[in-house]
């Protein structure tokens, strides 16, 4: 135990590590060095992972631009209505789960019904078809609806009731509450921790996802953030230019300027990056729960 | 399981059932209204693989052609080029993604500084809070043709490469990234499963003169080995799916011979070509193998490793 002395492993071992960490931090702080740098050392390739001839004009073009605003507000406006549709359906299936089989006798063909849905899936182009069938299309029910019952987090939702004492139901029912009442002044008390990374789950998803924004809207101003930076990357590509106006046009062709665009990606990034050490280890304990259950 | 009949009065019981657990049926309804709009229409839809949709004819109003669509896809020209692509880079990825992980996990359990630990985690765990337009954006800026890495390069007197425009190079870089952008998920999890090993195993190890390397290899491996394999077949079911995220941010038509793959055609067929029916009968190809792989691998993972979704 009192092995102080360090073997050449344990020296190789953070060597190697400490490299490793480098390596993994290098690509990110390159484009927060870029975003910071003078346009034409950007350009010439001279910056690596400290800003060259620091400047700030990056950031200000973005805080000027009133597409990166409107995107910064569907996607928003996306987390605020998504996550507590999301957060909402969750919480009233797993509670009826979460019971046992013999205490609902309809959770079998639930289940299945539920669990369904995790195996097969109609495709893009059947989904695609039925949103536009819905009259749903660039709207915002397109980004918050469609993904609302996420069966994973009902699995983890439902997963954390079961711990919970059965005595603590049954004392509220002989004081004379009813199911919902139950779930709500005894379960969801009691479940705040995985509440929290259920939240924590859904917020993250909501904002990163770019796919459904670039399938789903018709119009620029109606991306969200993350896939408007999306197109920004894939700009010269597909039928990107189509929808856009000749003023967005002609923005869109400064914006492929290499610092404004490591800026914008550096601000995507910048409230995930700023709260996720703090939501790691919700994570790990959601994450736990999830997969090393058997 | 199966409920057990307590009382007496079969025929009775299902309607007290009914009667006790209605609150419960009330709750279900607004998640299974979700399911049937948002999941199972859709799979209704993939009727249009046998139809010449249109969308103005609607699933109801399209001929029926049989299976014409799905010869016409084997036809496609770069049909199995796509398969190939597709299969090359989910297997890749499925393997690195536990291997290296799995390597990480295990080299950070050997460090002693518990500082040291939590920064490297801290560290190995970002860039899977990030966006695919976050870190493709990042790629891009490393790896474009006057990127940081071709700077290295020319600095070093070697010549500029066109990595995202190379067939060699897009799917080691789509391969690699992935891997470096989810490593931290399953490191976090082989840690925990780590931690979760009894000492008193490593202490009579110990004692029999087992040093850390070897106790690595003859107790830890071997108890984690269920939980890296059940991951290994539980992502079976994703073999088709190269991450289409990704790939559609980074590609473009000079690597399509590498890195088209099924999920980035169905797109380009039906929503850029809008050829339907056909793009329809692809995903519904990829839909179905994917359905018999994951029932499959959710059967082999509940018989050897006591794996329950439910």
């Amino acid at each position: 135990m009192k092995g102080k002395k360090i073997s050449v492993f344990s020296i190789l071992n953070y060597l190697f590590l400490s490299v490793l960490v480098v390596v993994c931090l290098i690509p990110v702080l390159h484009v927060i060095a870029l975003s910071f740098s003078e346009k034409i050392e950007a350009v010439s390739g001279n910056v690596g992972i400290w800003p060259v001839g620091f400047n700030l004009s990056a950031y200000r073009y973005v805080m000027e631009d009133a597409q990166f605003w409107r995107s910064l507000k569907v996607t928003l406006l996306r987390v605020a209505i998504g996550v507590p549709v999301n957060i909402i359906l969750v919480i009233l299936t797993a509670y009826p789960l979460s019971k046992p089989n013999s205490r609902f006798h309809g959770r079998t063909v639930f289940s299945w019904f539920f669990v369904f849905t995790m195996l097969f899936n109609g495709g893009m182009i059947p989904a695609y078809i039925v949103i536009s069938k819905l009259k749903m299309m660039n709207t915002i029910w397109a980004l918050t609806l469609p993904g609302a019952m996420n069966v994973s987090y009902m699995i983890l939702m439902m997963s954390f009731f079961r711990g919970i004492p059965i005595e603590l139901e049954e004392a509220a029912v002989i004081d004379g509450a009813n199911q919902m009442q139950v779930l709500l002044r005894v379960f969801l008390p009691l479940s705040l921790p995985s509440l929290a990374t259920i939240i924590l789950f859904a917020t993250v998803a909501n904002w990163n996802v770019w796919m459904d924004g670039y399938l789903y809207m018709n119009t620029l101003d109606k991306y969200p953030l993350q896939t408007y930076l999306a197109t920004i990357l894939m700009e010269s590509k597909n039928n990107v230019e189509a929808l856009m106006t000749p003023d967005q046009l002609a923005r869109m062709s400064q914006i492929s300027e290499k610092t404004i665009e490591a800026a914008q990606i550096f601000l995507g990034a910048l409230p995930i990056m700023c709260v996720y050490p703090f939501l790691q280890r919700y994570y790990v304990k959601g994450m736990v729960v999830g997969s090393v259950k058997g | 399981m199966t409920y057990k009949k307590e009382r007496p009065g079969k025929a009775a019981a299902p309607k007290g059932h009914f009667k006790r657990e209605y609150p419960f049926y009330l709750m279900m309804i607004p998640g299974v209204v979700f399911l049937l709009i948002f999941s199972y229409f859709p799979m209704f839809g993939i009727v249009m693989a046998f139809q010449d949709f249109s969308p103005l004819k609607s699933f109801s109003g399209s001929d029926w052609v049989g299976l014409r669509n799905f010869k016409d896809m084997l036809m496609l020209p770069t049909f199995w080029t796509v398969v190939r692509n597709t299969l090359m880079i989910s297997l890749s990825k499925i393997v690195l993604r536990l291997l290296v992980p799995l390597v990480i996990a295990l080299l950070l359990n050997e460090i002693m500084s518990i500082k040291f630990k939590r920064i490297s985690q801290t560290v190995f765990f970002l860039p899977y809070f990030l966006s695919w337009a976050v870190i493709g954006g990042i790629l891009r800026s490393l790896f474009q043709y006057d990127g940081m890495v071709n700077g290295i390069l020319t600095s070093l007197g070697a010549e500029r490469i066109m990595f995202l425009g190379s067939n060699t190079w897009f799917p080691v870089i789509a391969i690699v990234s992935d891997v470096w952008k989810d490593m931290g998920y399953n490191m976090i999890i082989f840690l925990a499963a780590i931690t979760n090993v009894d000492p008193a195993l490593h202490e009579s190890a110990a004692l029999d003169g087992a040093n850390r390397r070897q106790q690595a290899w003859h107790i830890t491996l071997p108890t984690i080995r269920p939980i890296v394999v059940m991951l290994l077949v539980l992502s079976l079911g994703s073999v088709l799916s190269a991450g289409m995220e990704q790939i559609l941010l980074l590609y473009n038509p000079m690597v399509y011979e590498s890195a088209d793959i099924i999920d980035t055609l169905v797109y380009r067929l039906g929503l850029v070509n809008h050829q339907w029916s056909l793009s329809a009968a692809v995903g519904l190809m990829k839909s179905a193998i994917s359905f018999v792989l994951v029932v499959f691998s959710y059967r082999i993972a509940t018989k050897y490793f006591d794996y329950q979704v439910f």
